[in-house]
């Protein structure tokens, strides 16, 4: 058996139940909540293969005939453990509002165009190393109505599977000096401070495509293995 | 080295976008063993209004008990076509579903075994992380001495546990709030 996963370091996971992001309040649990042992159930996960995705998932600006409107971004990283092992395989699901702060769904009444040349969602599978890398846009901020002239930061939703499923992760990376961050109650849900500025990528040169898109890199920790009694005494 | 996990944020009510693509709610294609069973049910809040925008995902070992991962140490086959993983996105009336086999006994802590059950995450606009939840299924008299269900306050346990209808289908209603609010782990 597997052994089980570390409980999260203290303020680096967002309570459920934070007034500030309103729509909390109606959804949170009100009950305490059941300390859940690891069993095998906990310790497994679905396994994914290049069967379920193509090569044209990961690339966002090629998905339609024309070119979407925006600036070309290259988003990469890796997808590691706590315990700094790269982890292979994991499926990592994007999704984003275009280049002018407008999601292409139902629900977003915001009055700005939409992009027939972009969707807004990618697919990757990570290598050996961990790493995945998207072709996109950069999106847009935009207004939503948590409170008075509430602005989203620009950003781009994760979601990934490891290989247990206590290690799904949901999340949003953010980009480095948008001014808006410090305003955001989902930016601001935790009180860790390292935590948070760990939600930002950085502009990275080495990715960055000459003469094509600026490169940037956001690095996603899932949780890791506790230690055996073996490794304690290292 | 040790790093630090990295902060979960909320799916937002965007979800469709990036999840749609792989919406699962059939399981078990022909040719996998077990008991066929259909699984619907709503997510409310505390308001007791329909979630219309929550992504409900459920893991479950096949028909032996065997989770189709490698980190299942267990030496048990699992069918070609069975991944163990649904997916299923609420619509206007918050309604999700699922058709799949009846898990068998997976171990459990002390060499034990687990009645068998889903494990159930959901993620919705208004949680900055997912909820983690099982369920079980009615009568089934492995519940009794199950070592998950056992640490649930006994008033509550019957919050993580389906209703079958007359016609067979099993009735399962995540409450996030209120009087029969559901029963979320600490995972």
């Amino acid at each position: 058996m597997p052994n089980s996963y570390r409980r999260p370091y203290r303020d680096t996971q967002p309570p459920y139940l934070f007034p500030p992001y309103a729509s909390t309040v109606k959804r949170a649990p009100s009950q305490p909540l059941v300390v859940l042992p690891h069993t095998l159930t906990e310790l497994t996960a679905p396994v994914f293969g290049y069967g379920d995705i193509k090569e044209t998932d990961s690339d966002l600006t090629k998905q339609h005939k024309g070119e979407p409107q925006g600036e070309r971004i290259v988003v990469s990283g890796r997808v590691l453990d706590e315990n700094s092992r790269p982890l292979p395989g994991v499926l990592v699901e994007i999704w984003q509002a275009n280049a002018a702060g407008r999601y292409n769904h139902r629900v977003d009444q915001h009055d700005a165009p939409l992009d027939p040349n972009f969707t807004g969602a990618g697919r990757f599978l990570t290598d050996k190393e961990g790493r995945y890398r998207f072709m996109t846009i950069r999106p847009g901020e935009y207004p939503w109505r948590n409170h008075y002239n509430a602005w989203r930061p620009a950003h781009i939703h994760f979601s990934l599977f490891g290989q247990a499923i206590v290690q799904r992760l949901i999340t949003q990376m953010y980009f480095p000096g948008d001014p808006l961050l410090e305003y955001d109650p989902m930016f601001t849900c935790v009180p860790d401070e390292k935590a948070r500025q760990r939600l930002i990528s950085l502009f990275d040169w080495e990715s960055t495509l000459p003469e094509y898109a600026l490169g940037y890199k956001f690095d996603i920790v899932l949780r890791g293995h506790e230690a055996t009694p073996m490794e304690n005494r290292r | 080295m040790s790093l630090r996990g990295t902060t979960s944020q909320t799916i937002g009510p965007y979800l469709r976008i990036g999840l749609e693509w792989m919406v699962i709610e059939d399981l078990a294609p022909k040719g996998v063993a077990g008991e066929r069973v259909a699984i619907e049910g709503r997510v409310i809040d505390g308001d007791g209004k329909p979630v219309n925008d929550a992504a409900v995902e459920i893991w479950q070992a096949n028909s032996q008990g065997k989770y189709a991962s490698p980190e299942d140490p267990q030496g048990k086959p699992v069918e070609p076509g069975f991944r163990g993983y649904g997916r299923s996105l609420t619509d206007d009336g918050g309604n999700f579903r699922f058709r799949t086999i009846k898990p068998g006994r997976a171990p459990g802590p002390d060499g034990k075994l687990q009645a068998p059950h889903l494990s159930v995450t959901v993620f919705m606009r208004g949680l900055l992380k997912q909820l983690v939840t099982r369920m079980y299924f009615p009568d089934d008299p492995a519940n009794a001495d199950d070592p998950v269900l056992s640490l649930v306050p006994a008033e509550r346990r019957a919050t993580l546990v389906a209703k079958k209808r007359p016609d067979g289908t099993f009735e399962w209603n995540l409450v996030l709030q209120g009087r029969n609010e559901t029963v979320f782990f600490d995972f």
